[in-house]
């Protein structure tokens, strides 16, 4: 279901290039748990970001369920990221003056439909957060607002996760918490694409990814499929 | 996504950040408020003193003694005077004209046994009254006889009358004008008005050959008793450039002026004198609308400062609904909204307080000169636009920019 080709990246720092990813090739199947491991700065973040549509490669095919992303142009990016995934982030990204309700609302107001409030209440109640639909994120404690972007990243029944370090601030609670919702989200069929240092996750996963400079060093056997 | 929704996603944006809203609002109200208090006022002025001056219509031509081959306006105020009361006469034999009231002017003490003031004295003719708009109230104005005989009668403004009578009936009473006696024969009318910062109702009338002999006695080079100036009143003011001809025609007979010689004496129309009155009070409203415009400019430099600073909170903002998946033209609807509801309610507030400040103005007591502030249409377009405009543009164009960055670049902004 994601197929990624010999994927490069390269930032530009004023007049130097950084590369950060140097040739990605990458097969993943629907329903899979994948953990992604490496150091800071090994490229995983941008690996992920390809993936979920929030930056685009400098060279190499995405295919996205039979569908080359390179051609597609921002509107119809912007709504593949809307309907097909959901990304998670470290820092949770919620709207600071939205109620819990409002963020999760979010998708549904870009991606049209009816009965957004409903929606958004079940998505809640999904990740157990249903009497705290008022509360803005503030009030909220750090597991809580990731439960909320959880929420948020699935309210439109995409049928990929994917998670950058979604409990790298938080406690070992919180942490628990968010390990069992995907967990349970990935037993309900959805792929779930996790970057992660939690032995957690990495031990759910079916599948563990390792990077290192740009590169995967172990795990993409699947390569070879293709 | 449908504009209601982009609609309200922006006003719950607002509602979100009501200090953000409240300080952009108030860079628009002051600057809105401020122009349309500043040009009304400047309105208002340039109104109220062109009304005084229409008063008097515009078909009547003055005729003005000056100092030959001298250009400035001193040719006209030190003059050697060359009118006549003949030259009156023999203009208001002309076809085209009405009449003409041949006025001497000065500054005169005026004093009853118990009060004195100082007045503007109009040494005229009957004609005065009708030319110049002056009709008495009580009493009678001067008459021909009055004239004829150099009679010792006044006519009291309405503000003189009262400073030295008060609430006394002035008519048939005695008044010292320069140490003579003078008979009160009648109060004119109140104006209200005023004219080169005085009062058009602090003037008395006497008859001009009175003030020609008891008050102030001058002659033309030719020894004959001095006329200041002459107010020809035009049929029609169609006629004025015509009549203004003839006038010069027949004055420069009557000098015996050679067709080579520049002429003593000048022909002011109502129009001109209205040309010349309104270029200064543009000059007023210029002024004035410099201040508001700066007012404006300060508003619309703050209005900017926080739309642009709060731009670091605002990119992540789009980034956040990038990635669930808003579209440029989402953002861009979003931010577009804000702006115009922002500029829109600041402006409406603007206006109100604006127009509640030169309402004020209009009635506050500010003695001789009133003061009535003009709400004009093009103050109100010209404010609003200015303001909408840096609204728009200065929340808008970082919303376009930030709109256009990945998703991921927009969330990793500042």
């Amino acid at each position: 279901m994601i197929e990624l080709e010999n994927i490069t990246k390269v930032y530009r720092m004023g007049k130097v290039e950084v590369p950060a990813l140097r040739g990605v090739s990458l097969s993943i199947r629907e329903g899979d748990l994948v953990a992604i491991i490496g150091a800071s700065g090994s490229g995983k973040s941008t690996l992920m970001n390809i993936i979920g549509c929030l930056d685009k490669p400098t060279s190499g095919r995405y295919i996205l369920e039979g569908v080359d992303v390179g051609q597609l142009n921002d509107n119809q990016l912007a709504r593949l990221r809307n309907k097909k995934v959901g990304f998670v982030f470290q820092d949770y990204n919620l709207l600071p003056r939205a109620t819990a309700l409002s963020n999760v609302e979010l998708p549904l107001v870009y991606g049209g439909g009816r009965n957004k409030r409903k929606q958004a209440m079940e998505a809640l109640e999904r990740v157990g957060l249903g009497r705290r639909a008022n509360h803005k994120p503030t009030e909220l404690s750090g597991g809580e607002q990731q439960r909320v972007a959880i929420a948020r990243a699935l309210v439109n029944n995409p049928q990929i996760i994917l998670a950058d370090e979604p409990t790298g601030n938080l406690d070992s609670v919180a942490t628990a918490e968010i390990v069992s919702i995907f967990t349970q989200l990935n037993r309900d069929g959805i792929t779930l694409v996790v970057i992660t240092h939690e032995v957690d996750i990495a031990g759910q996963a079916q599948r563990t990814i390792h990077m290192l400079d740009g590169r995967i060093t172990r795990g993409d056997c699947e390569e070879k499929v293709i | 996504m449908k504009f209601v929704d982009s609609f309200f996603i922006a006003i719950r944006s607002l509602v979100a950040n009501k200090l953000r809203s409240s300080l952009t609002m108030l860079g628009i109200i002051i600057g809105v408020g401020a122009v349309i208090s500043l040009m009304s006022i400047g309105r208002g002025a340039e109104a109220s003193i062109m009304s005084t001056f229409e008063q008097m219509g515009t078909n009547v031509i003055n005729v003005v003694s000056k100092t030959p081959g001298v250009s400035t306006l001193a040719a006209m105020t030190y003059s050697n005077l060359s009118l006549t009361l003949d030259d009156a006469e023999a203009i208001e034999r002309l076809p085209l004209v009405t009449m003409v009231a041949p006025v001497n002017e000065n500054y005169v003490d005026i004093a009853t046994g118990e009060e004195s003031t100082v007045a503007v004295v109009e040494a005229s003719t009957p004609e005065f009254e009708v030319v110049y708009n002056y009709p008495a109230e009580f009493g009678r104005f001067i008459t021909e006889q009055d004239v004829k005989s150099r009679a010792s009668v006044v006519v009291l403004g309405s503000e003189i009358a009262e400073d030295l009578f008060d609430t006394e009936d002035p008519v048939g009473q005695e008044v010292k004008i320069l140490g003579r006696d003078f008979t009160v024969v009648g109060v004119l009318e109140a104006k209200g008005g005023q004219m080169m910062g005085g009062s058009m109702d602090s003037i008395i009338v006497v008859p001009i050959t009175t003030y020609q002999v008891r008050l102030f006695p001058r002659q033309t080079i030719r020894g004959e008793d001095a006329v200041m100036s002459l107010s020809v009143q035009v049929v029609d003011s169609v006629y004025n450039d015509e009549v203004s001809e003839e006038i010069t025609e027949l004055l420069r007979k009557r000098h015996r002026i050679a067709d080579d010689e520049d002429e003593d004496f000048m022909i002011i129309t109502m129009e001109q004198a209205l040309g010349l009155m309104q270029q200064v009070t543009g000059i007023f409203t210029i002024v004035l609308g410099a201040i508001a415009g700066i007012s404006l400019l300060v508003g619309g430099i703050g209005i900017m400062n926080i739309m642009l600073v709060s731009v670091t909170e605002r990119t992540r903002e789009i980034g956040i609904r990038k990635a669930v998946g808003a579209r440029r033209r989402d953002i861009l609807m979003q931010f577009l909204i804000e702006a115009a509801t922002l500029s829109a309610v600041g402006g409406g507030i603007g206006i109100v307080g604006g127009w509640a400040v030169s309402y004020l103005i209009s009635h506050i007591d500010t003695g001789d000169i009133p003061l009535n502030a003009v709400v004009t249409p093009d103050i109100v377009i010209l404010a609003i636009s200015v303001s909408v405009f840096i609204g728009l543009a200065s929340g808008v164009y970082p919303a376009m920019r930030a709109a256009s960055l990945n998703p991921i670049d927009a969330l990793h902004y500042g």
